[in-house]
């Protein structure tokens, strides 16, 4: 694996032509049925779901969608969701829950979309319901990170039974540059907050939010997309082998303990200040 | 009070004031005034205080400490407080954040930005969650995370209700991914005590923002705010600087968030123990349709 820092990476995954899941739902799944809408506002350009074949399989896929010019950027307004994303996301879920089939989540997002509208259609709302449901969806939930984990926005894509990320992905508290903005008011700042954010795979499997790293093929997923496909099909297919034996009991258990144990604090105070 | 005096003096010899004097005068001992966030209006600190910390020109109800929000809230001597020794350690190595810790908790007598415990509201048994944003702005790291996760659990395992008096500026910066984690933690004991069929009440005090609104503040079966206060997900600030124009005042108040469904209804701070007291007998018994 390279020995990259995380401003190198993140100049990795803004890559151009870095693959967007518009790349690899063909390339890693079979028949895909797009659905859309949330059943109660709109349909979120932002975020695809549907169904299709994983290996023969039937499974529900989710995923966050970015664009690569400025069309397709206006259709998924820059991978930033709506409520109505979020929503549409926890219908599909219950559905594959209703159907017995896994889910497989795609994150790729700065951050759900800060805008009046999102506000006033509960962004807040929308995304604890989606944490809080997919904390005890009956069916085994896997997430793979493919550029970009920025905040709630994709946590709420984010509480799974494994979660892995492509090997230059970044999975943070909110966006480098709105660290930075935070943090020190100015959101140029953006390649210093990546320096101490600890945002990379390794650094995420060391703080035990990442269960796995998915190679990328040399120099960067958009050297070989399918180089790439192929590293996440294989690890989709093993994490679901190791899901599947799971009784539902295990399986909701080890997700709620998959997160209760994340945290570092002591019991008491010994600095005696 | 000299000062003013030679003012005087200097007026009469020297005719008009110049502009460093003028300022000078309008020099107000700290603290004698309070000036609210949402009207801007000025009152006598005094004055304020009396009338329970809320403006007396727009009812904005300003926020209380922990342990402020405690004393009008529970039955006297009532709290159990658990964890109450728990500190925060630095999970990605953020600089100066254990300095900026220990400093804090001289500062306010807290150890994070956390209040929790059991106790009772007019004899009933409740677990109480109260947030304090005099502490890092109530920003959610690993101790707010786990006190709060820890106490929604103790609430499943003794069939006890849940009241979250919420107040925070959002994930803590500082803790980076651990912060964000919090809110699956946090969440994900909501979602066992609402699976047990426990009540679970948040009461929204200024401000509620970020990850706390996105996480087990919204997640109650009933949602209280205080009356003008700040609730919402991403910052005002972010929100205008993507729009590119300002946003008009009364937006993510929590008067906004009643009419966009979001808030079943804002409770003064003056009725809220008897709101909460009468809520928690309303649900006391079960529905009548489980005998």
């Amino acid at each position: 694996m390279s020995d990259l820092t995380a401003c190198e990476r993140l100049d990795i995954i803004r890559h151009k032509n870095r693959p967007t899941v518009n790349d690899y739902i063909p390339l890693i799944f079979d028949d895909f049925f797009e659905m859309h809408g949330d059943r109660y506002y709109g349909d979120d350009g932002a975020i695809m779901g549907g169904v299709c074949y994983f290996r023969g399989m039937p499974v529900t896929v989710i995923a966050q969608v970015k664009g690569r010019n400025l069309d397709e950027n206006k259709k998924c307004n820059f991978g930033m969701p709506h409520p109505e994303g979020y929503r549409k996301a926890l219908r599909l879920a219950k559905q594959a829950e209703k159907f017995h089939r896994p889910v497989i989540c795609l994150i790729d997002t700065s951050g759900a979309y800060p805008g009046v509208e999102a506000e006033k259609r509960g962004q807040g709302e929308a995304i604890a319901k989606s944490i809080m449901d997919f904390m005890t969806l009956k069916v085994p939930v896997i997430s793979i990170v493919l550029g970009e984990g920025g905040s709630g926005g994709a946590l709420a894509m984010g509480v799974c039974d494994e979660l892995a990320m492509l090997e230059n992905a970044i999975y943070s508290v909110i966006s480098p540059s709105g660290f930075a903005s935070i943090l020190w008011k100015d959101s140029s700042r953006e390649r210093e907050a990546c320096d101490i954010m600890k945002i990379t795979a390794e650094d995420l499997v060391r703080l035990k939010v990442c269960d796995g790293i998915i190679s990328e093929s040399a120099g960067g997923a958009h050297t070989d997309p399918e180089q790439t496909a192929e590293n996440i099909s294989e690890y989709i297919f093993e994490a679901l082998k190791r899901k599947l034996k799971k009784s539902l009991d295990e399986l909701l258990n080890e997700r709620y303990n998959k997160f209760r144990i994340i945290g570092e604090f002591q019991e008491a105070d010994n600095s005696a200040d | 009070m000299l000062e003013d005096l030679f003012s005087v003096v200097k007026t009469r010899f020297n005719g008009e004031q110049t502009n460093e004097e003028k300022k000078k005068k309008t020099d107000i001992p700290k603290g004698l005034l309070f000036k609210c966030p949402r009207c801007s209006n000025v009152t006598f600190s005094e004055d304020f205080q009396k009338n329970g910390k809320v403006c007396p020109n727009c009812n904005y109800h300003s926020r209380l400490t922990a342990r402020e929000r405690l004393d009008i809230t529970i039955d006297k001597g009532s709290l159990e407080e658990f964890d109450a020794d728990m500190i925060s350690k630095n999970p990605i190595d953020f600089p100066n954040y254990e300095e900026k810790q220990k400093a804090l908790r001289k500062k306010t007598g807290l150890k994070d930005a956390v209040i929790t415990g059991k106790a009772t509201i007019r004899g009933e048994q409740i677990v109480i969650i109260v947030m304090d944003s005099n502490f890092m702005m109530a920003s959610m790291g690993s101790v707010v995370g786990e006190k709060i996760t820890r106490a929604i659990e103790y609430a499943t395992e003794n069939k006890l209700p849940v009241i979250a008096f919420t107040a925070s500026g959002g994930a803590r910066m500082q803790e980076g991914i651990v912060s964000l984690m919090q809110m699956a933690k946090t969440s994900g004991a909501v979602a066992r005590h609402n699976e047990a069929g426990l009540l679970y009440i948040t009461v929204m005090t200024d401000p509620t923002t970020g990850g706390v609104t996105a996480s087990f503040a919204s997640l109650a079966d009933i949602i209280i705010a205080e009356p003008k206060v700040l609730i919402g997900f991403a910052g005002r600030r972010v929100i205008e600087g993507t729009i590119k124009q300002k946003l008009p005042d009364d937006f993510q108040s929590a008067e906004f968030m009643v009419e966009a469904g979001f808030v079943d209804m804002i409770v003064e701070r003056k009725k809220m123990r008897r709101t909460l007291a009468h809520l928690l007998k309303l649900h006391r018994q079960g529905g009548g349709l489980n005998e």
